[in-house]
């Protein structure tokens, strides 16, 4: 649907597979969510996954929540416009040569109470390459993709949709498919679901795109195992906890982008 | 009455669509995960409401386990009270349970059964959907969890151990406030997660298609049975209809078979009473529809109090059941066709309205109710000395005792 080759899928064509990190735009405030966003450039993430706070993250788990109510909680709050911010700010000034992509994670109704038309201006303005928006399935889409030329809006694929609905989705989807490994909300599990590389040649029949795997990666180990059958590996709760201290993010960062070029 | 207690699949009143949209309102704004269960879901309602055992088991249990039909009583001590020639309360307190959440828990509860899940999950504020489908699991043998706020643990303790003692676990939810809307997310939450064995029983004309248009459904027999008993009656003219809104199924369930069934031209005004808690004015109240704007919460598009950044503000009412930051989605869509009247009723209102019902009829309303009830002296001023009003009372007001006598309330 873009018009220029998308920076999302182009990103996984550097061999192996992308490392996508996922942090919260404003946790624990706006200037160390900027850092970590630098740290996790120099650490190796291939896309940068910018999480927006919102009040009723219905598809997060703990540790996630919790840093959008410390971002929100600060001094004049922060949402959708705050976010945009720092992806904006990092977009200039990403601290590497080559500035991974941002993809913005938001729930749908930041997008609507800015109005969706503003939302896309000020997303391309501020250079983010999509957006993943989990409670906005492609069939509720149609309004926002009217609106987001130029933009990728990445759809999310579950363990439990139908032959059909992959089809669906798949279809709709654009820059990377988003598989969700395990039923549930994000965050660290002990193990990933098995039959996963089942899972991943199932949506793969419905796609060209790259395939990431997200939801429960939480250590090198699993990113490894996630990487042999998928195209790029999420990793969210594990780096967001350890996003006060962008020094922590870099090392380990770099460790997921080891285990993930293998 | 019972040939009427559920719309056929084609009704002439035409929302939702095939999407669940009323109008723009409704739809189904919800992470993958739970897409398929909910097309799962509608599908097998559908298929439900056209088999007739199911709608034979529906009839059975409403009629000989709930009571139904629940009384129209001509309450004249009121009307004189407030200056109305007649005020009709559809006593829906009379229910088993106390309350009319068990129209809707009973036909969830057998459509889990007949979808062979083993397990059912509800949310709760007042304590009253979760004491119903409590009460609903141990008649069919389903096993059961009820999320709860913990601000509302405290407030409904009595509640929490019918709960426990049906069979129920409760989940205390500590996230947010503490109250309804966490609660309901936290039960989403949880359904994502086991939607493979577990039935989510939503309490409220809310939540993502179907859930609005089965609740509605499955209420529906209110206001059916108000049709009916108002023509046994041989009552001439009714000028108003009213009820309570918070999510708003009790409201719906009035106003449905009156939109569905009655010509527009022999259709009584329909009034919706919504929270004003301390008043609009402040940012203590629950009245999304007064005071809200549309937006998303909880998987539907619907009138919602939001900051200016879309979060979902906290509401608040004296009454449980009604601080909820969102509204049914047919709700939104009927205050912008015009075809229903919002207003909204502040907590010193409801608690003259629960006084003056307990001491000109000896029934003691629940808050919530109340909030419909402190209509009638408005529209005494707007009907005249003439005017009939039929009012549900949606429950009773034991579970309010505690809360009534912080309030300060008459003795």
């Amino acid at each position: 649907m873009s018009e220029a080759p998308s920076r999302l899928t182009t990103a996984f064509r550097r061999g192996g597979s992308a490392l996508i990190t996922y942090l919260m735009a404003g946790y624990p405030d706006r200037e160390t969510s900027l850092e970590a966003l630098r740290a996790a450039a120099r650490g190796g993430a291939d896309v940068i996954e910018l999480g927006v706070p919102y009040g009723d993250p219905l598809a997060d788990g703990p540790v996630i929540a919790e840093a959008a109510r410390v971002a929100r909680e600060q001094e004049g709050g922060f949402g959708l416009i705050h976010a945009l911010q720092v992806a904006e700010a990092f977009v200039r000034d990403p601290g590497v040569d080559r500035a991974p992509p941002v993809v913005v994670m938001t729930y749908l109704n930041p997008l609507m109470r800015m109005g969706l038309g503003a939302a896309a201006d000020a997303m391309r303005e501020a250079g983010v390459a999509g957006v993943i928006v989990p409670d906005m399935p492609p069939e509720a889409a149609a309004p926002w993709l009217r609106l987001a030329h130029g933009l990728d809006t990445v759809f999310l694929v579950a363990p439990t949709s139908t032959e059909e609905r992959l089809a669906v989705v798949a279809a709709a989807s654009q820059g990377f498919v988003y598989c969700v490994s395990a039923t549930g909300t994000t965050g660290e599990r002990e193990s990933v679901a098995l039959g996963l590389s089942d899972q991943v040649e199932r949506v793969r029949a419905h796609t060209s795109l790259p395939i990431a795997v997200g939801f429960g990666v939480s250590t090198p180990a699993q990113a490894a195992q996630v990487a042999a059958t998928a195209d790029g590996v999420i990793v969210g709760s594990a780096i967001v906890k350890r996003q006060s201290e962008p020094g922590d993010v870099e090392r380990f960062v770099r460790e997921l982008a080891q285990a993930v070029n293998g | 009455m019972t040939d009427v207690l559920l719309p056929s699949a084609e009704s002439a009143y035409s929302t939702p669509d095939a999407q669940g949209f009323y109008g723009p309102y409704g739809g189904t704004f919800v992470p993958e995960t739970v897409v398929p269960a909910l097309t799962e879901l509608a599908e097998a309602y559908s298929t439900a409401l056209d088999d007739p055992a199911f709608v034979e088991e529906l009839v059975y249990l409403l009629r000989d386990y709930v009571g139904r039909p629940s009384p129209l009583y001509r309450a004249d001590r009121l009307a004189e009270a407030v200056g109305l020639g007649a005020v009709y309360l559809k006593r829906e307190d009379l229910n088993h349970t106390g309350a009319h959440k068990i129209n809707n828990t009973i036909g969830q509860c057998l459509l889990a059964k007949r979808m062979g899940k083993k397990r059912v999950i509800a949310e709760t504020g007042a304590g009253q959907h979760g004491v119903a489908t409590a009460t609903t699991a141990a008649l069919m043998g389903l096993e059961c969890a009820v999320f709860m706020g913990t601000e509302d643990i405290r407030r409904q303790a009595l509640n929490v151990y019918k709960m426990r003692l049906l069979g129920a676990e409760v989940v205390p939810v500590s996230e947010g406030t503490g109250t309804l809307a966490d609660a309901v997310t936290a039960a989403l939450r949880h359904w994502v997660e086991r939607v493979e064995d577990t039935f989510y029983v939503i309490g409220s004309a809310v939540g993502p298609h179907p859930y609005p248009r089965m609740v509605r459904d499955l209420q529906s027999v209110i206001g059916s049975e108000i049709i009916g008993q108002l023509e046994e009656k041989a009552v001439p003219r009714v000028d108003a209809v009213v009820a309570c809104v918070g999510g708003g199924s009790n409201a719906i369930g009035t106003f449905h078979p009156f939109l569905r069934d009655v010509p527009a031209d022999r259709r009584p005004l329909m009034i919706g009473a919504e929270a004003a808690g301390l008043g609009i004015e402040t940012d203590k109240h629950g009245a999304a529809l007064t005071k809200g704007s549309p937006g998303v919460l909880h998987g539907f598009y619907s009138y919602l109090l939001q900051d200016d950044a879309g979060n979902p503000l906290e509401a608040y009412s004296i009454s449980a059941g009604l601080d909820y930051p969102g509204v049914g989605p047919e709700h939104s869509f009927l205050k912008d066709e015009g075809l229903v009247r919002y207003e909204s009723v502040t907590d010193v209102e409801a608690l003259e309205a629960f006084a003056l019902l307990t001491r000109t009829e000896g029934i003691i309303p629940a808050i919530e109710s109340s909030h419909a009830l402190a209509l009638l002296p408005r529209l005494a001023a707007e009907l005249g000395p003439e005017g009939v009003v039929v009012v549900t009372v949606s429950g009773r007001g034991d579970k309010d005792m505690d809360i009534v006598r912080e309030a300060g309330l008459g003795v």
